[in-house]
């Protein structure tokens, strides 16, 4: 084989939870109680725009979770050097390193050098960078460049989306309607799912991704760092980062918040009394603080025990994982003690009483009777969280407890930002790209869990 | 009143026990004394006796939690767990790696943390009422359903981006006040603490001027509202006199609970803004791998988080006369 497949640890667990998000789509898509809100998410267009963002963000996620190594050209050993599937997509990006940093779209270096001229003369100017704008004969001729360049790239956007529309609205239309005719329903709005709306996001998308996709081959659209790296590299690399902090966490903390918040009021008495001291225990510790204290007690394992760690990818992973586990430890009580309340009162409620009279066994009422009826809670709570853990994952990168330094994250773009702003002139692209990055994924994010809560909540039910 | 707190500080005890446990887990058997100690002498071309002596020198080189070797009553006191972990239950924080001594450096930096942590708590709870009451008293017009987006949006944006936002503009650009710094004497304090604190009003808009505004529409909804209506009064009376009143108890529910806390102050803002409060000792202590200030401070943060719950339940029987503490 020419490539040797790596499983990081995170990567199994993001495929586990694929495999259980399909799993409860197909779960939900069989029973009317949960087909009916999420009918009505997807009759929100704020929430289906933010849906289509979310997507493409959890594709980027997903093909940067699928890792391999190389054969090296020997035939005989695989490369040291582990990749994703993303990486490969984007090794054009990879492999233009400039030297140091350069601002969006430049064609020249951001600080003055002295150049060495071949008839030995030395003068102090902005050289050109080896990659960006080096088609160019001239740097000044950058702007009309440039501007060509997204001109041709919007039209073949556009050309694709366009064609993307007309198969949509040939499989969309009902049967024997004329395409004209389907079309001006579409524009219209005439559809109780809003499409117009998702193929409007998705059309936007493919705009961006299209003319950021054609000028990187020529420029460095957002710039580059320090150490030449290309920043929109950086900033889609922290994408896995992100999500993973998002969603592994709900995953490591789901099940002990639900088994122990549901068996706390089902049983009542000293279960009760034990889950609640552990929970009232553990929350009480302010959670940055208890983050900052295990962080650092893995890195001082991590450090006494570097046989443990194959490479430095499996070493930030894990890394990674063991901050998803301790924020989950954080962030599981608030829930625990949601469901213990929803328990306390299901455990009343007459379908358990004659479930219990009928003498089924405890883990029979805690799993069909119980568990199916705090689902929204479960389902609501992770949805809202997601954004505050993206947040957090920020914060506590500055903080110096967050990822591996080695990691891509937007929190450690920003926090190499902070020294990048004191520049002359100012290095601010970095920083930029974090927040757009950032800001689309939490505000998309945000405008989901709203659509979701609405949905789900009883008490928001009209 | 009284027994019911004495009841609650009892309570207390076995939760710090807990804490005190697990801190002590994480610090000390995670990593046993020795790791620590490589650490901080790098963890390359370390003699034993080098090890040997940075233990003795913070009283690590103990045994953790039971003594053979001493008489008596020493087997258990002549530890680690009960010199360096039992002993913060009466505040005795020790000394820091370094030597310093803990709770001389608490009581001197929580002055500043409280100087900016405390304005912003206060303003900003009036800013986040006004402003909700504002969405509420326009509800289900324009005016609402912008303000919602705006604050859906505003609190999509990470805390950090509003301090280098917030630097940027003020400090940068328009040279209002310094970019960071700390004095404790009249204007000058007054200069470096306006920064910090609008920040940090502004960075918690989004999120709690929208919970706020949910508490108020559901006060609303309610008979005594439609009463009160009724009896002729006008919009903005029911709002201040009934609504807002009411609402106060959700509402304090998640603020009197943070009220001790501001002693620790906020890491992020103290940081950037150069305060030397405990939030940036702890991160200090954090980049210098300081584990016995972390270790006070995560006691330190978990007793005022319970002192915050006994306040929190204080407080409902000043907004609500319903509540009796038994």
């Amino acid at each position: 084989m020419p490539i040797q497949p790596v499983f990081l640890w995170t990567d199994v667990l993001i495929y586990v939870l694929l495999a259980a998000a399909v799993g409860f789509g197909l779960y939900a898509s069989r029973h009317e109680h949960l087909r009916t809100p999420w009918r009505q998410v997807a009759r929100r267009p704020m929430a289906m725009a933010a849906a289509v963002v979310l997507a493409a963000y959890v594709g980027t996620g997903l093909l940067d979770s699928i890792h391999f190594r190389e054969r090296l050209p020997d035939q005989t050993q695989y490369s040291a050097e582990v990749q994703s599937v993303l990486d490969r997509l984007l090794h054009p990006l990879r492999a233009r390193v400039e030297t140091t940093y350069s601002a969006p779209f430049a064609a020249t270096a951001y600080a003055k050098e002295t150049v060495e001229h071949p008839d030995g003369r030395r003068t102090r100017e902005y050289p050109r960078l080896r990659y960006g704008g080096a088609h160019l004969v001239d740097a000044a001729g950058a702007t009309r460049d440039i501007a060509l360049r997204v001109v041709t790239a919007s039209a073949t956007a556009l050309l694709a989306w366009a064609a993307l529309t007309a198969m949509f609205v040939l499989a969309w239309r009902e049967k024997g309607q004329a395409f004209p005719l389907a079309v001006r329903r579409l524009a219209r709005g005439d559809s109780p799912v809003p499409w117009r709306t998702v193929l409007v996001t998705v059309g936007v998308l493919i705009l961006l991704v299209a003319n950021a996709g054609h000028l990187s081959l020529y420029y460095h659209v957002l710039g580059t760092d320090q150490v030449g790296q290309d920043v929109l590299l950086k900033s889609l690399k922290s994408v896995r980062t992100g999500l993973v902090i998002g969603t592994l966490t709900t995953l490591v903390m789901l099940p002990f918040a639900v088994l122990f918040g549901l068996m706390a009021g089902y049983f009542r008495g000293w279960v009760d009394d034990v889950i609640q001291y552990t929970y009232t225990t553990l929350s009480s510790i302010p959670g940055v603080l208890l983050i900052a204290a295990a962080i650092l007690s893995l890195q001082v394992y991590m450090a006494n025990h570097p046989e443990s760690f194959d490479n430095v990818v499996a070493r930030a992973d894990t890394r990674l994982l063991f901050l998803c586990v301790i924020l989950g430890v954080t962030s599981w009580t608030s829930l625990c003690r949601l469901l213990r309340g929803e328990a306390l009162k299901l455990r009343e409620a007459d379908y358990v009483q004659a479930a219990q009279a009928l003498g089924a066994s405890h883990g029979w009422v805690l799993a069909r009777h119980l568990f199916p009826n705090v689902m929204h809670v479960v389902l609501i709570t992770v949805v809202l969280d997601f954004s505050g853990l993206v947040l957090a994952e920020a914060v506590l990168s500055y903080v110096g407890v967050g990822v591996d330094p080695s990691m891509d994250s937007w929190g450690n773009m920003i926090n190499s930002a902070r020294l990048e702003m004191a520049r002359e002139p100012m290095v601010w692209w970095s920083l930029a790209a974090a927040f757009l990055f950032m800001f689309a994924l939490v505000l998309a994010a945000n405008m989901f869990a709203d659509a979701v809560r609405d949905a789900f909540d009883p008490r928001l039910r009209k | 009143m009284i027994a019911y707190i004495i009841r609650r500080l009892l309570y207390a005890i076995p939760i710090l026990i807990g804490v005190n446990l697990i801190t002590f887990a994480l610090f000390f058997f995670v990593n046993s004394p020795d790791d620590m100690a490589r650490i901080h002498l790098g963890v390359k071309r370390v003699t034993p006796e080098a090890i040997a002596k940075w233990k003795a020198d913070r009283g690590y080189d103990k045994p953790l939690v039971y003594n053979t070797d001493a008489p008596g009553l020493a087997k258990a006191t002549d530890t680690i767990f009960y010199r360096h972990s039992l002993k913060l239950f009466v505040l005795d924080f020790g000394r820091s790696d370094e030597g310093r001594d803990i709770y001389y450096d608490i009581t001197n930096r929580m002055w500043p943390s409280l100087a900016i942590a405390l304005p912003t708590f206060l303003v900003g709870i009036l800013v986040y009422v006004t402003f909700a009451l504002l969405l509420a008293f326009f509800r289900g017009s324009y005016l609402d359903a912008g303000g919602v987006v705006v604050c859906v949006v505003l609190m999509s944006i990470s805390t950090l981006f509003y301090v280098i936002g917030g630097q940027y503009l003020v400090s940068k650009l328009l040279h209002l006040v310094p970019i960071s710094g700390y004095d404790d004497s009249g204007w000058l304090a007054f200069k470096f603490l306006t920064l910090p604190v609008a920040v940090g009003v502004v960075s918690a808009i989004g999120a709690n001027t929208r919970l706020y505004r949910t508490f108020f529409l559901e006060e609303i909804g309610k008979d005594y509202v439609r009463t009160a209506r009724a009896k002729g009064l006008s919009e903005a009376r029911v709002l201040f006199r009934h609504v807002l009143q009411n609402a106060m108890i959700p509402i304090l529910t998640g603020v009197v609970v943070v009220i001790p806390l501001l002693f620790i102050g906020s890491l992020i803002m103290e940081s950037f803004f150069g305060i030397p409060g405990l939030g940036s000792y702890t991160i200090d202590a954090i980049h210098s791998q300081d584990f016995a200030i972390v270790r006070a401070m995560v006691f330190l943060g978990s007793v005022l988080y319970i002192v915050g719950l006994i306040l929190t339940d204080l407080s409902y029987t000043l907004v609500d006369p319903r509540v009796r503490l038994e």
